[in-house]
């Protein structure tokens, strides 16, 4: 239960970590706020042979949140519980905002950040879906190549997997404010509250004229990676959301999925899970959009 | 491997180290600063024992490397007291028979100062939220939310079962 020994560097800038990082190669890891790498540390389930600690960074860019045209731009490094208490985040982006206090405990949202969960892409976790219903972006930069964009939609690519390169660190995630007339929800069934939910869903719908105009939807612990099910919106725009149409298309939606088996809950019942939490953050989603709109 | 200079605050008095990377602000505290207060429990954030207050916030200890601390403030359990008197968080928590075995303890009053620092005046689900992370197998919780409450000046449930 105690880490395996690596190397450790602070660095004070952005280029600074990203030539280290270059430098040394896939054996070493960025540290953001350590809430799930030290973990696998001390369960020895990660061994990087050198950690490049990404909280001595002084460039704002990863640590503030800016609202600029029609984008919130949250630093990578901006913990979790900085974000949760931003007027920007719970004005631009209400569904962050809501999904936030379902991370882990209070003293491990002190610690972790924003960056370090999306960069994680543990397929439970709530950012990366957040991100997926949002319609956000990763900027991420490396120093031979420079900063690129990735859309969350291409972004986790697999088991705690990302479009990252080794080299490249993320440096913020822009969100897009939603459309007027939208609303979103997240809900979640945790064995115990604060533990990582069996399974999670995350919703956004806009509505036009009482219809709905557009629809995502995003689980949680049913796949590999966080999962957008991509035919919410073909399935429901141009239709009057009432109750029975949207537990007709939370059924239709997650009919073709197969959830892992675990101790804690079977496929089938994950399955069941999913219909009722995509169903409900729908109609949670359509209600605040009325009340928006 | 390499060795690094640590120097922090604990508890008010500048402290420092050399320590390995891998040392855990837990182990550091523990080992090296002898300030055995901060329990280990789970050591892999899971527990919430080892809670400790870094630059004004709850952080898990154990999920934290003491290069990480370096130049932070950090507050321990031991630092509660002051000239061997209990402080009124602790007193409450002795006048509502808030612990059993104790081992959990010093987390939980770590965590509960720095809800009382943000929130002075909490309501009984606030409380259960911010130590919903704390496990303790002995009292059941709600010795530990009556402690609270009483820390916080609130009504305790008449309720209070007789110890």
């Amino acid at each position: 239960m105690k880490p395996p020994p690596f190397d450790y560097s602070a660095p004070g800038t952005l280029d600074e970590a990203l030539s280290l990082l270059s430098d040394l190669g896939d054996e070493a890891r960025p540290l953001a706020g350590g809430q799930s790498l030290i973990p696998l540390l001390s369960l020895r389930l990660a061994r990087p042979s050198h950690l490049v600690d990404l909280a001595r960074i002084a460039d704002r860019e990863l640590t503030a949140i800016v609202r600029t045209d029609g984008h919130v731009t949250i630093g990578a490094m901006v913990r979790e519980r900085q974000a949760e208490a931003d007027d920007a985040v719970s004005h631009g982006a209400p569904l962050l905002a809501e999904a936030l206090p379902l991370i882990g405990h209070p003293a491990i949202r002190s610690r972790g950040t924003v960056g370090g969960s999306l960069s994680h892409a543990d397929p439970a976790a709530e950012l990366p879906a957040v991100t997926l219903v949002l319609s956000a972006e990763m900027v991420v930069q490396s120093s031979s190549r420079g900063r690129r964009s990735i859309r969350a939609e291409d972004f986790f690519t697999g088991f705690f997997s990302t479009a990252m390169d080794d080299d490249e660190i993320l440096v913020q995630v822009r969100v897009p404010v939603p459309p007027p007339a939208t609303g979103t929800a997240i809900a979640e069934v945790a064995r115990r509250h604060g533990d990582f939910a069996m399974v999670g869903a995350a919703a956004a719908v806009r509505l036009d004229g009482g219809r709905v105009a557009g629809a995502r939807v995003a689980l949680t612990g049913v796949s590999d990676t966080p999962l957008l099910l991509a035919d919410a919106d073909k399935l429901l725009a141009g239709v009057e959301p009432t109750i029975e149409v949207l537990q007709e298309a939370a059924a239709e939606l997650v009919r073709p999925l197969s959830p892992p088996s675990d101790v804690h809950g079977s496929s089938a019942y994950r399955r069941h899970l999913a219909v009722v939490l995509v169903r409900r953050t729908l109609e949670t989603s359509v209600r605040r959009a009325e009340e928006a709109a | 491997m390499s060795t690094f200079d640590v120097e922090l605050t604990v508890n008010g008095m500048a402290r420092q180290g050399s320590v390995e990377a891998r040392r855990t602000l837990a182990d550091f505290l523990r080992e090296d600063l002898g300030l055995t207060g901060t329990h280990l429990g789970c050591e892999h954030g899971v527990c919430g024992a080892c809670t400790v207050i870094v630059d004004g916030a709850p952080a898990r200890s154990c999920l934290m490397l003491a290069v990480q601390a370096n130049g932070a403030e950090v507050r321990t359990i031991e630092g509660l007291a002051a000239d061997g008197e209990l402080n009124p968080l602790q007193q409450a928590m002795w006048d509502s028979h808030g612990f059993q075995c104790g081992f959990c303890t010093p987390g939980f009053l770590m965590q509960i100062t720095a809800l009382l620092e943000e929130t002075p005046s909490p309501t009984e689900a606030e409380i259960r939220e911010a130590l919903s992370g704390n496990i303790c197998r002995c009292t059941g919780y709600e010795s530990i939310v009556n402690g609270v409450l009483r820390a916080a000046g609130r009504d305790v449930p008449s309720a209070e079962p007789a110890h």
